[in-house]
């Protein structure tokens, strides 16, 4: 019987967790349905000579405990830019700017200054509860021995360690949405709108909606500022498929898995595409739990609660990217050129943030959406022709679920948005070579993220930590023997962060059941 | 009588209770009530002749059954009748009927969808667990999860069984009831639009949050967890108006010995040596006392009560922060006879109950969306009853008494203050959703009152009108509310005491924050328990 452990799916989790598992002495194969590795981190042409990340385009938390352990750094892994400033812009006028710690320039409020500080700070320690989570596989909801309580209690005594003003502000934050926690802190319009984008970046909210804070908690267990690797995002991926292959990892690109095969409740390898049957003792998914059980295992493996359970999970993306090739580079009004190659901003308030998600809601997209730029080429020339640029967006909200189906909009959609950039950018749209539009539904069927949600399932306290996907799958196990689950639908949640796989590899290795 | 032992401000339904169960335990009390009458929110008024308005809160249920049992409120003159039935209206002159009898509510969902026949018997399983569970805390002080004392210990030990003993399944659902919308929820049960209008109104009533709002589900389990007669998620009104509460209280409380001032409207709390002297009213008088009690809101409590400078600026933010916005209004009508209702026919006892006019999620959510725009709902959430149809001596013979709650109605219109033509206009929004579904019902009209934010500000003195004195998010839930620090009921002076809705559990006619307060008081002056315990008989 084959010793062999397959991985369904090249992403960034899915790499990690075969690396991990090689390098403790397991023979793994990891099974990429599209040519590159990566999934959604990856670097890809979208117009000849034009590079753009092509879904993630920021890193923000990625595990350097992986970037030590693999080391990365020797397989091709160095960033262009390190801490990448926000640039909120301001319609009339000079644009805000912070670094996750300071404001820089733009205040409108002189006591935002300090208030900003103290609010970051704060978040920060906050965050770092959240964060020594991540690491760990989260605690069971039971009681019934030591063993299995520790990680609650322990849970409960690091939150003590917080000290009591934090420990009640985390209670007390930690449901809220992050419009009202910005009424409490700050005056000044732009640099709440800067900040409801952070607390609703890639999630059906907004910023009046509860778990916004812990959204915005998330991301900022990562650094306080994002970074951008050379090479973009894909380079991550391409130095994790490195690791992983120098660790002994046999990586096989264009094979889709089709089925996970199933024989008396144990998963005993997976079927390909193009029918080829490949077996194993352990199968680790990396592909989000909908398309994992729906598709791949099928539901009758499960009992009716924990299918029932999954095909609620709440997975719409509403975030769009666009990509636009440029014979030069954009002029943003009010921005010093120095800036143009940061975090640019389109969210001028949390007002225009509520109002831009209104129309997700019944499945409309926004018409003033918020737009968060990044100019890659400039900190990363190869990216584009000598001269020329590429601009990669995200553009929210633009719900998966659209009204009457994207390939009828679409092209709306877009001309709203370049219109959109042009009233930041006047004449931007005379520097335009190329563009490319991938709305969800795109996400979805080019880089299998159901519902085109990039952390292949909303975060929130009802799918997050022991919750997460769903309850009954917290603990990366499932129901199938040697089946698990390793990607970003699984605790601590989306982010090119990794941790989701090397967690999983750690319950694999322990032979971890559910 | 210028002295007393506990000087209780404000006359609501807390404050009486408060004071009810100091004075069993033989202490002086003394009420004193801005208003010429008593109940806060909690009244029966005679606004158009022969009438009878329950003119704020208008059903019954919440009523803590052990503080009902504890001061006699029945032998005071209080009857809570239940009542039945209620309706959604579609907009395709169709219905869904709220039958009591639970098998037949269940078949009238299978005319809309069989799978949500089925669906209706998991769900109500699995609200009512978690009501127990919260039922069990009502009448508990919260501990402070951030302390080491040994009582806070304890409790929270008491607490972590309680929620042990659910197992992993219901737990993870006592989570997800905490944090995800009512419209997630009933989405993970139902797939008819009508069922989910029909149930998610209890998730929005009071809150300043839409039915895709994270939070709005636990909105609902607390309009699910009182009870009429021992069934649990009943409703009834109070026989006379909801003052009958409040005069069954009053009279408990003089029973015991304890007095009630009205026109008596506190300034401050008069504050000596780091400790409560007393309280000075608006004309200058004072009455002095070692304890004082506040039922007012806490925006109220801390920043109006207190002077500034016998508070910390700290705790002074947190009560400017506290959320406390008012978003509904009511409509009270007296009618010239019984409005016909198509859809339903002629005495149809559904007509008894809650009359619903939103089918669908979206329109409840376009409703909030009014809302955050600074507007009153174009396409309003009402939540309509007819109590005289129970209770025929809110009304002479053949007259009717209409209660219109309104949500969404903003403190604000579009950032301005609400003028007379701004109420007008409300009123003819509600009357239009009304008409839709009784062509006769405005010919019947003798007189309607508008309540807005406003009123409820002015005259019950509710802090932006919010009806729960804060809002009921997890935020400011338990030991949140009303903030971290202050949740179990003692104020930032050493002898004051806050006893309103604005502290755990919060909202409703419950009198749970009130006896939980009076607790507070009698352990810290080391007198014997006058309140009685939660009871476990779920």
């Amino acid at each position: 019987m084959t010793k062999r452990i397959i991985i369904v799916g090249a992403g960034h989790n899915g790499l990690v967790c075969a690396a991990y598992l090689a390098r403790a002495g397991r023979e793994v194969l990891v099974l990429e349905a599209n040519a590159q590795v990566g999934g959604a981190a990856v670097t890809r042409t979208f117009a000849p000579g034009y590079q753009v990340p092509a879904v993630a385009h920021l890193l923000y938390g990625f595990d350097p405990a992986i970037e030590r352990e693999l080391q990365l750094r020797q397989h091709g892994f160095t960033d262009a830019k390190s801490r990448v400033l926000t640039v909120a812009l301001n319609p009339d006028g000079a644009p805000l700017v912070h670094d996750g710690r300071e404001v820089v320039s733009g205040l409108s409020h002189a006591e935002d200054r300090q208030a900003f500080t103290d609010f970051m700070h704060k978040m920060r320690r906050l965050a770092a509860l959240l964060k020594r989570q991540h690491g760990r596989t989260p605690p069971q909801l039971t009681w019934a021995s030591w063993r299995d309580a520790w990680p609650l209690v322990r849970l409960a005594l690091q939150m003590r360690l917080l000290g009591r003003a934090d420990m009640r502000e985390l209670l007390r934050m930690i449901t809220m949405p992050m419009h009202d926690v910005l009424e409490e802190s700050f005056a000044g319009d732009l640099l709440k709108g800067a900040l409801a984008v952070d607390a609703v970046l890639g999630t059906k909210l907004g910023p009046r909606s509860g778990n916004t804070v812990l959204n915005f908690l998330h991301r900022y267990t990562g650094a306080s500022a994002p970074r951008v690797p050379v090479g973009g995002m894909g380079a991550v991926s391409e130095s994790l498929a490195s690791a992983a292959r120098a660790a002994g990892v046999q990586i096989r690109l264009g094979a889709r898995v089709a089925a996970i095969n199933i024989e008396s409740g144990r998963a005993t390898g997976v079927t390909l595409a193009s029918g080829e049957v490949i077996a194993a003792s352990t199968v680790v998914s990396g592909a989000d739990p909908k398309t994992t059980f729906e598709r791949l295992v099928g539901l009758q493996y499960l009992e009716a609660e924990l299918a029932r359970r999954i095909h609620h999970m709440r997975c719409e993306g509403t975030a769009a990217k666009l990509h636009v090739a440029l014979r030069a580079l954009p002029q943003f009004k009010g921005v010093d050129a120095a800036l143009v190659g940061e975090r640019l901003l389109i969210a001028p308030s949390a007002l225009y943030v509520d109002e831009a998600f209104n129309p997700a809601k019944y499945g409309e997209y926004s018409t003033d959406p918020i737009v968060e730029i990044s100019i890659p080429s400039i900190a990363d020339p190869t990216l584009a022709p000598a001269g020329h640029h590429v601009l990669s967006a995200i553009v929210q909200y633009a719900p998966a679920h659209l009204n009457g189906g994207w390939e009828a909009q679409r092209a709306a959609f877009e001309a709203r948005v370049l219109a959109v950039l042009e009233r930041y950018a006047p004449g931007f749209g005379s520097h335009i070579v190329a563009t490319e539009l991938l709305t969800p539904a795109d996400l979805e069927t080019q880089f299998g993220l159901r519902g085109g949600h990039w952390h292949h399932g909303e975060l929130t306290l009802d799918q997050y930590l022991t919750l997460r996907p769903v309850p009954g799958l917290g603990h990366y196990a499932t129901p199938v023997q040697a089946l698990y689950l390793c990607g970003a639908g699984c605790h601590p949640g989306g982010g090119v962060m990794g941790r989701a796989g090397r967690n999983a590899a750690r319950v694999v290795l322990q032979g971890g059941v559910s | 009588m210028n002295k007393a032992d506990v000087i209780v401000v404000g006359a609501g339904h807390n404050g009486l209770t408060s004071a009810a169960f100091l004075a069993k335990a033989g202490l002086k009390v003394l009420v004193l009530e801005k208003n010429p009458w008593i109940g806060g929110a909690a009244v029966s008024r005679s606004l158009h002749k022969d009438w009878i308005y329950s003119n704020c809160s208008y059903v019954c249920s919440l009523l803590r059954p052990e503080i009902f049992r504890e001061l006699e409120l029945g032998k005071h003159g209080l009857h809570v009748v239940p009542y039945g039935g209620g309706v959604t209206f579609t907009r395709d002159g169709d219905i869904l009927g709220n039958y009591v009898d639970e098998e037949v509510k269940r078949r009238e969902i299978m005319r809309y969808s069989a799978r949500d026949g089925d669906a209706y018997l998991r769900y109500s399983r699995d609200v009512m667990r978690q009501c127990r569970l919260v039922r069990s805390l009502l009448m508990r002080t919260p501990p402070d999860p951030t302390s080491w004392r040994w009582r806070d210990l304890t409790e929270m030990r008491h607490i972590g069984r309680e929620f042990a003993a659910l197992g992993p399944a219901v737990l993870a659902d006592t989570i997800r009831f905490h944090t995800m919308s009512i419209a997630d929820y009933l989405n993970e049960y139902f797939e008819s639009d009508v069922v989910k209008a029909n149930l998610a109104g209890s998730g929005i009533i009071g809150t300043a949050l839409g039915v895709q709002s994270p939070g709005t589900a636990y909105v609902l389990l607390h309009h699910y967890m009182g009870d009429v007669d021992g069934q649990m998620g009943a409703w009834g009104f109070a026989r006379g108006g909801m003052g009958a509460v409040s005069q069954a209280l009053a009279s408990a409380l003089t029973s015991f010995g304890g007095t009630i001032k009205v026109d008596a409207p506190v300034a401050q709390i008069v504050v000596r040596g780091g400790r409560v002297r007393g309280v000075a009213l608006d004309n200058g008088d004072e009455y002095s006392a070692p304890v004082v009690i506040s039922g007012l809101d806490p925006k109220r409590t801390f920043l109006g009560l207190l002077a500034s400078g016998d508070l910390d600026p700290a705790i002074a933010k947190r009560a400017r922060d506290f959320k406390i916005r008012g978003s509904s209004g009511k409509l009270n009508i007296a009618l010239d006879g019984l409005p016909t209702f198509p859809a339903l026919g002629k005495n149809n006892p559904l007509a008894a109950g809650d009359m619903h006019f939103l089918d669908s999620l979206e329109r409840y959510e376009r409703a909030y969306d009014d809302w955050k725009r600074g507007m009153w709902s174009r396409d309003p959430y009402l939540d309509l009853l007819i109590p005289s149809l129970t209770d025929p001596t809110m009304a002479p013979p053949g007259k009717h008494f209409m209660s219109v709650f309104v949500q969404y109605v903003p403190v604000k219109v579009k950032g301005q203050d609400w003028t007379d033509a701004d109420r007008e206009a409300f009123k003819k929004t509600v009357f239009q959703q009304i008409s839709r579904y009784s062509p006769d019902f405005e010919s019947l009209v003798l007189h309607a009152e508008v309540r807005t934010p406003r009123e409820l500000e002015a005259e019950v003195g509710l802090t932006e009108g919010n009806i729960f004195q804060g809002e009921l998010t997890f935020d400011q839930l338990l030991f949140n509310r009303p903030f971290p620090g202050f949740a179990q009921y003692r104020g930032p002076v050493k002898g004051m005491y806050m006893c309103g809705s604005g502290t755990h559990p919060g909202g409703g006619v419950m009198a749970a924050p009130g006896a939980n307060a009076a607790r507070e008081v009698l352990l810290d002056l080391k007198r014997g328990n006058t309140v009685p315990n939660g009871w476990s008989d779920d």
